[in-house]
């Protein structure tokens, strides 16, 4: 349980076991920019065992919803979330790509429905497993895509 | 069956459900008896880009059945429904009649007009997505002129790159056992990404080689607009027209579709031959229509 490339925090979420690349994309779905005012620490590239490099995010004072922890699994199917309490762990658990996901990536295809300007459609997305990657099917148009990172709206 | 969406929505029992009851329609579609089923029952055309066929062809089918139509057309829905979405045109059409049937440019909107209509919602072609009616109609010709289903070979001629017709009709076809022959230009081959969706007997052949131990020969458009010179253009359709040469090693009893209006992809002197049934092929989307429309209705 060493973790000596960044700090522990007190409360907070700590995001471990992200793809390697992929932390800034975990901020962005957090919906952290420049103008926050959380304590976040992210670290990249780190050596790990397990996954040869990876990413970690850590933000203070902020806890994850089950929403966002979903779009993650998006992106880095392997990444583990510690919930911490007064620093220690209250809750660790797994993410795991959810099978429907509404209105959190965008399809590529400027024919289809659910890019309609003005039309009351959110776009739905069926999301599987292939290869151990994570691809999605349009609801709508039923376009598979791969390398979901790229059409988290 | 309160929607029909999408062909990949329907396992082999529905298809066969739908081909008996198309069956049991014929002699109505035909005018030769008269049925007052949907009688009472109005339909809504809603065809947000022009296909007059297609609308004709429902239209004909429901009024055989007794019943009424409402048409929106093309021009209607550009200049009545300024401004006014899809899903909203749909919540007030849906209050106007029993079921809808839908023609919209764009793919899966067949799909979200289902998701806000009270009435049945049949896609009569989204965009470049599904026309499940068309396939179903194509099915039948098959079964009604080759007799069967199961056991059948199959060379698909022309665009198989942007052909719909061709893309639903590949799906359906693989969910009986048959041999499907690819036969197209490199340019307008099947694309990877649906070969690899499709689990069935398929292969790429050239058509000359398949010809005699074919069943169906079915021929689909190549259009201009698809290549990017004129010249290429010329070189690739003409080896794929259809003339008297071109099947006469063909098998007895093959037959010629094509989902119709033909430019030049079958020569007219094919079409005195036993071989031709893409007219048939044309009524025949009449039954299969008021199957659907009985199914939905009552
Ligand atoms: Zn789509």
């Amino acid at each position: 349980m060493k973790e000596l490339v960044i700090s522990k925090i007190k409360n907070g979420t700590v995001i471990d076991h992200i793809n390697s690349g992929k932390a800034l994309l975990v901020l962005k779905i957090l919906g952290i920019d420049m103008e926050t005012s959380l304590t976040v620490s992210m670290a990249m590239n780190v050596p790990s065992s397990k996954m040869g490099k990876k990413d970690i995010v850590k933000v203070e004072g902020m806890f994850i919803s089950d929403d966002e922890l979903n779009k993650i699994a998006l992106i880095s199917p392997n990444a583990t979330i510690n919930l911490i309490k007064d620093y220690e762990i209250e809750r660790k658990f797994k993410v795991t790509p959810p099978e429907v996901v509404e209105g959190v990536l965008k399809c590529p295809n400027p024919m289809c429905i659910s890019n309609a300007e003005r039309e009351p459609v959110k776009s739905i997305f069926y999301i599987s497993m292939e290869d151990k990657e994570v691809t999605a099917r349009c609801h709508y148009c039923r376009r598979k895509i791969k390398d979901l990172a790229k059409y988290i709206s | 069956m309160r929607h029909l969406i999408s062909i990949n929505d329907l396992d082999r029992e529905d298809i066969r459900y739908i081909l008996k009851k198309a069956e049991e329609f014929e002699d109505v579609a035909r005018g030769e008896k008269r049925l007052k089923i949907l009688e009472g029952k109005i339909l809504g055309n809603l065809f947000f880009e022009p296909s007059t066929r297609t609308r004709m062809s429902f239209e004909v089918a429901m009024k055989r059945l007794g019943g009424e139509v409402i048409n929106m057309t093309a021009q209607e829905a550009s200049s009545v429904a300024k401004g006014e979405t899809l899903a909203d045109t749909i919540r007030v059409v849906s209050g106007y009649c029993d079921a809808i049937v839908i023609r919209h440019p764009l793919e899966g909107a067949a799909r979200f007009a289902a998701e806000n209509s009270s009435v049945p919602v049949i896609n009569a072609g989204d965009g470049a997505g599904q026309h499940p009616t068309q396939t179903l109609l194509d099915l039948y010709t098959i079964q009604k002129e080759c007799g069967r289903l199961d056991g059948i070979s199959i060379a698909l001629v022309g665009d198989l790159k942007y052909s719909r017709t061709i893309h639903s009709l590949i799906k359906a076809l693989t969910l009986f056992d048959t041999k499907i022959y690819l036969v197209s230009p490199e340019a307008l081959a099947l694309p990877d990404e649906m070969l690899e969706e499709i689990d069935g007997n398929v292969q790429r052949a050239q058509l000359d080689e398949v010809i005699g131990n074919v069943d169906v020969v079915y021929v689909t458009r190549i259009q201009k607009e698809r290549f990017p010179d004129e010249e290429e253009y010329r070189k690739v359709a003409g080896s794929y027209r259809i003339t008297l040469n071109t099947i006469r090693n063909a098998r007895e009893e093959m037959i010629i579709m094509h989902p119709l209006p033909r430019v030049d992809e079958v020569d007219p002197e094919v079409d005195s031959t036993r071989h031709a049934k893409y007219f048939q092929q044309a009524f025949y989307g009449v039954p299969v229509r008021m199957a659907i429309l009985s199914e939905v209705m009552l």
